[in-house]
């Protein structure tokens, strides 16, 4: 699939909502797409992990170009061992990526950030926060910017 | 760069309804003829196939940063997304008619995370406004007359999570783990999942028996209550039918 992959690299370089460096294993290999690069030594390789919108990148620790970048949309963070998670697909959820934190908060803290990083859950959340203010105030709280009408903030945007 | 170009693919052709979607001209280069495809547009991703019926996206333009202008070009109905940038990409696209062109026009220059966030963050605080951030543990009368509940899986008032409350505005975190969507709560005073049972309302009559309390503020608790979870649970299930 093509991409436009300049404007992605220049993403990777906007503030991110969350970095840090963190040991990072790709799905196992033979399942076609590899893991998060070539390393010398063992040990699971380090990278930095950067969150910058509903875009999950990682770099080696001394390279100012990402590795590689995951779209973090239909995407499951589930708990691993202790301060350690995993990023799937819903459409194929035993092709894990797992990360290994410093610790059991910074874990949390990352999976927390994660669940909510999708376009899809912000929508949701846009959705709801508009029908609450709705239910308080009688009044559509898109109007003032115009975009009452706009599709993607439908209800009907909630079902599947 | 690598990227979960197999994911991309599904986002793309997944059953949630899309933000826009349409034949387009795309001009394949500077110099290049146009070739018409059928654009999807989905968040802040604009997907494109070879056809409306192909199952794999020919290409996706990542719409974050980007501009979107009309321009003036040999095509009719043209407009172009541009991004900053040195040797950035400008995509020129044509619609089929003036209505089309500029329901993408409008589609495409609301169509980023962040525009989106911003959003949600206007409407998060306008919601703590008008509720009254920190407000009491009893939810108020509502103005209208509510309907009576229906009776409910769980008895009034169990906490529906079994995690302490977290601080507004943040959500809570031991929901049933999803792909990336979380049921959606309110996090607001009124229904605060893990904190005490709201206390009874006081006794009128100290000669009444125990059970004889005067049943008016009880009846409305319990119909602000019912009204608050009916709401929540009809978030849920729906959210629960995942894009």
């Amino acid at each position: 699939m093509r991409y436009n992959e300049k404007e992605l690299q220049a993403l990777s370089r906007q503030p991110a909502e969350m970095a840090a460096e963190l040991g990072m294993r790709g799905p196992k290999k033979g399942s076609g797409e590899s893991g998060p690069g070539r390393d010398t030594g063992s040990g699971v390789p380090r990278r930095l992990v950067k969150l910058v919108v509903n875009f999950l990148f990682y770099f080696r620790t001394d390279e100012a170009e990402p590795v590689g970048a995951l779209l973090l949309e239909r995407c499951k963070v589930t708990r691993e061992e202790p301060g350690t998670f995993s990023i799937s697909f819903v459409e194929d959820p035993e092709r894990k990526y797992h990360f290994e934190c410093s610790s059991e908060e910074q874990c949390q803290e990352w999976m927390e950030a994660l669940r909510r990083a999708s376009y899809e859950f912000m929508r949701r959340s846009l959705i709801f926060y508009r029908n609450e203010i709705r239910k308080v105030t009688g009044k559509d709280p898109l109007e003032q910017f115009g975009i009452s009408e706009e599709a993607r903030f439908q209800l009907s945007g909630l079902q599947a | 760069m690598k990227l979960n170009e197999r994911s991309l693919a599904f986002y793309a052709t997944c059953d949630a309804p899309v933000d826009n979607a349409g034949f387009l001209y795309k001009k394949g280069g500077r110099h290049a003829a146009y070739h018409r495809r059928w654009f999807v547009l989905r968040g802040n991703m604009l997907f494109y196939f070879e056809d409306a019926a192909s199952r794999e996206p020919v290409g996706v333009i990542i719409l974050e940063g980007c501009t979107v202008e009309l321009v003036e070009a040999a095509e009719e109905f043209a407009f172009a997304v541009r991004f900053a940038g040195t040797r950035a990409r400008t995509y020129v696209l044509a619609a089929e008619s003036q209505a089309a062109m500029e329901g993408w026009v409008k589609a495409l220059s609301r169509a980023s995370f962040d525009y989106l966030r911003l959003v949600v963050r206007e409407l998060e605080q306008q919601l703590a406004a008008v509720r009254g951030a920190g407000g009491p543990a009893l939810p108020l009368p509502l103005p209208l007359p509510l309907p009576l509940p229906q009776p409910l899986p769980q008895p009034l008032p169990q906490p529906l999570s079994p995690t302490p409350a977290p601080p507004l505005p943040r959500w809570p975190t031991a929901l049933p783990p999803k792909e990336n969507g979380c049921a959606v709560w309110s996090t607001e005073a009124t229904f605060r999942p893990g904190s005490e049972p709201p206390p009874p309302p006081p006794r009128r009559r100290a000669s009444a028996p125990h059970g004889s309390l005067d049943l008016a503020p009880f009846a409305r608790l319990h119909e602000c209550y019912g009204q608050e979870i009916r709401a929540l649970r009809g978030q849920w299930l729906s959210s629960r039918v995942q894009p």
